[in-house]
This record gives C-alpha cells, structure tokens and sequence, in this order.
C-alpha cells in the first residue's frame, strides 16, 4: 500500500533539521525506551513476522502516520498485532508460548534471522538488463516504493532468494529472487533533476523485462 | 525510573498507554520484565556506532580485510563478532573520488543496527525519507556537506533486508595514524553517508 509511509520524492515536508550527533540519545523519553522494548519482545512471541510488523504500523491514515512520532508509530503497530491475533484476549490459549528471559533475548538479537531461502527456479534477470518496476496498486503490504514505479532500470547485483514481503505480510513464507536495480534521477524525477541514481532492492515479481508488455 | 519531564507534570496520555500495555502484557506473562530491560541495555549500551567505526578503520588500515568487506560484508565483520538482528544481510559500498554513497529508508526506518545501533531520529523523518531520493545534494547541503559537481551520488533505498554502511574516504594526513586513532573520526553520519570523516586537523582531543 502506499500509504503515509510511502514517502520517497513527498515534497513540503520541510527541512531535516538534524540533531547532532554528539548530543543525540538513543532515546529521548522513557516511553520511548519501554515501546521499543516491548515491541521487540512481543515480537519474539513469534505470532507475526517482521513484514506484518511493518504493515501493521503502515495500516494507519496518512495524517496519522506522518502527526505520529516515530516510536507512536510502533506503539499503535504493536497494539494492533496483539488485538489482531488475539494474545490479550481472556481467553486466549498462549499455553504454548515461551517467553525469552534476558539471555535467550540476547541470543535471538545476536543471531538475527536472515531472509535467504533456497532457490527453486533460475533468475529470471541478469546483471545488465534493463527492467521496469511494474506499477504496483495494491491495498496490501509491498516493498515497492511508489515513486519507483512504472520506471526503467538496470539490474546492478542479483542477491540470491529472499523472503517475499508481499508474501509474507499475508504469513506465506515464501522466496523470490532479490536483485538491486539501478534507476537514474532523469528518469525518476525528469529532465530537470539533480544528477545521481538511486538503487532500491526490488523482487522478481516487483520487474518487468523491457521486451515483454 | 528515570524522568525526562519535571516531577510535577502529571504523566502524559501517551505515557499512561505505554504503561498500560506493559503492564498488561507483564500480568498475562507475555513479556519477561528483566528482558524488556536487557533488550533495552543492549541497543542504549552495547551496540552502536564504534562498530561501524572499528570496521571502518580496519578497513582503511588492512587491505586485505577492506577486500573481504566489500566482497561479503556479512561475513567480514561476523569474523569481528558482529552478528544479528537488522545486519544479517549487510553490504559496504565504498565512496572515492568519483563516487558517494549515500543510505536512506524511503519505507520505513531500515539501518543497520549491528553497525550502528539504533537510528538517530532524523534518519526516521519523513523530510529525509522524503528527500534523500529526489534531492540528495540539498540534504547532503543541509548536513554542511558539498560535493565536487562531477561526483556520481548513489543513493540506496533500503526496501529489503540488504542493509547498507558506507565506507568513507580516509581522510589525507592519517597516513601515520593507527587503527584506534582513525576510528574517532568514523562519524555515525559518515558510515550513513550524511557527511564525510573527520577532518584530522578539526577532530577534538585526538593525539597526532
């Protein structure tokens, strides 16, 4: 869905205005540090994935989202994971639940859960070729950013089979080819773009190759 | 507890939600207390930016392991013990004097936390997020960086779980420095692209 989070080339959001960096905490507010924390150890329920997660904190309005600080924006993300599956419900049957003590959750931080899969079918791309980013209205959870869309671009590094999101917010743990794709600014942005490319990471099912229609 | 607010103030309603939900989640045994607050220690104390730094300045001091970081990142810097969430699939891509790179998350707030940490607010604005793909020179500018005309900028949209630390350029005049000396001036926006090491003669209380 491109919803509020979808953000890439939004104009009138104003300046960055960042903090520096010295002075930055990690945290700036205690809520802050108990909504992370809870969102990371409910999350090791392990009753969604990390592209529920994200669709979660997507599914909000627009005005929400962007009036949202960051760490409200996990708040309402977790809230709506635990009413959705139901872990706080009376009576809910979360008997077969283990919940990680301090040293299994160092663990699970420090050995992460890479998103490689076995591949059952060859790439379709190769480094080189020119592919579209198809355009991509879906109301569901993807990762192809909006302002990618419709446009041409060359495939730069193919990174092997990775969990599908698309798939995956919906609980199929499925893989797809992952490849970056180089897109020029011209072609993004028009002729009077500042000069630079972007590469975004983009599935196999996201391209299009320029021969077919 | 800590307070970040006078103790007078009355606890603001996001304040008492919060509450509310640990609360509820520690009665229904869901969550550990004890690992809320482990996990929280870990991302405040443990993991940061003087990774990435060290992995920098080992790269700008050992060709060979340079040569293994730009080959298979991942697997490089696990050599040094980092390893886990948000960096099991990491990539560095080096800027030169033709090339800067810099990493944004147009979707969300993707970062490399085993490098890094956790990421600094402006990392997750909407303005960024926003600009960093339509308009990089401006926010490079904003940050007080200016790049040469002729520079090549790739800017990397993190949309899957490939994160991305960029390797800068050793700054001119450490060719004498040591390895511990040349991580302090591994800035956390350098390793994101923001900015540029720093400079040898303006870095602070940094021995020659």
């Amino acid at each position: 869905m491109n919803g509020g989070h979808d953000l890439g080339g939004k104009q009138g959001l104003g300046p960055i205005k960042p903090e520096p960096e010295a002075q930055e905490p990690v945290f700036h507010e205690e809520w802050e540090r108990r909504v992370f924390a809870l969102t990371m150890a409910a999350g090791m329920l392990g009753r969604w994935n990390i592209d529920q997660s994200r669709h979660a904190r997507e599914r909000q309005h627009p005005a929400d989202y962007l009036n949202n600080s960051y760490y409200e924006n996990w708040l309402a993300g977790v809230e709506k994971l635990l009413a959705e599956t139901g872990l706080l419900d009376a009576d809910a049957n979360n008997h077969d639940l283990r919940i990680p003590n301090p040293a299994d959750a160092d663990k699970i931080l420090a050995s992460g859960g890479p998103t490689t899969m076995d591949s059952h079918k060859p790439p379709a791309f190769r480094i080189g070729d020119s592919v579209r980013l198809k355009k991509i209205h879906t109301a569901a959870h993807t990762r192809a950013p909006s302002y990618a869309q419709g446009s041409i671009g060359a495939v730069v590094t193919h990174h092997g089979c990775h969990v599908f999101p698309d798939s995956n917010a919906q609980g199929n743990h499925l893989g797809e080819h992952l490849y970056s794709v180089r897109f020029s600014a011209q072609e993004l942005w028009g002729r009077d773009a500042e000069n630079f490319d972007v590469l975004i990471d983009l599935w196999e099912p996201y391209l299009q190759a320029l021969d077919e229609t | 507890m800590p307070h970040d607010h006078s103790h007078t103030a009355a606890p603001s309603d996001l304040e008492l939600r919060v509450k509310a939900l640990e609360s509820l989640l520690v009665e229904k045994g869901l969550v550990n207390p004890h690992t809320l607050n482990s996990i929280i220690d870990t991302y405040e104390n443990k993991v940061g930016p003087r990774n990435g730094a060290r992995v920098i300045a080992k790269a700008w001091t050992d060709p060979q392991f340079k040569t293994a970081l730009l080959n298979d990142a991942t697997a490089a810097v696990s050599s040094l013990g980092y390893t886990g969430r948000q960096g099991e699939h990491l990539q560095v891509v080096e800027n030169g004097d033709e090339v800067h790179n810099l990493i944004v998350c147009t979707l969300c707030s993707c970062y490399p936390w085993t490098m890094l940490g956790l990421p600094p607010v402006w990392y997750k604005s909407a303005p960024y997020r926003s600009r960093a793909v339509s308009e990089p020179r401006s926010v490079l500018r904003e940050f007080g960086t200016e790049l040469n005309a002729g520079i090549t900028i790739r800017v990397w949209d993190s949309t899957s779980e490939q994160r991305y630390l960029v390797l800068p350029i050793r700054p001119a005049g450490t060719e004498s420095w040591s390895e511990q000396q040349l991580r302090q001036l591994v800035s956390r926006n350098a390793m994101i692209g923001v900015e540029k090491a720093k400079n040898p003669r303006v870095a602070e209380n940094i021995p020659p």
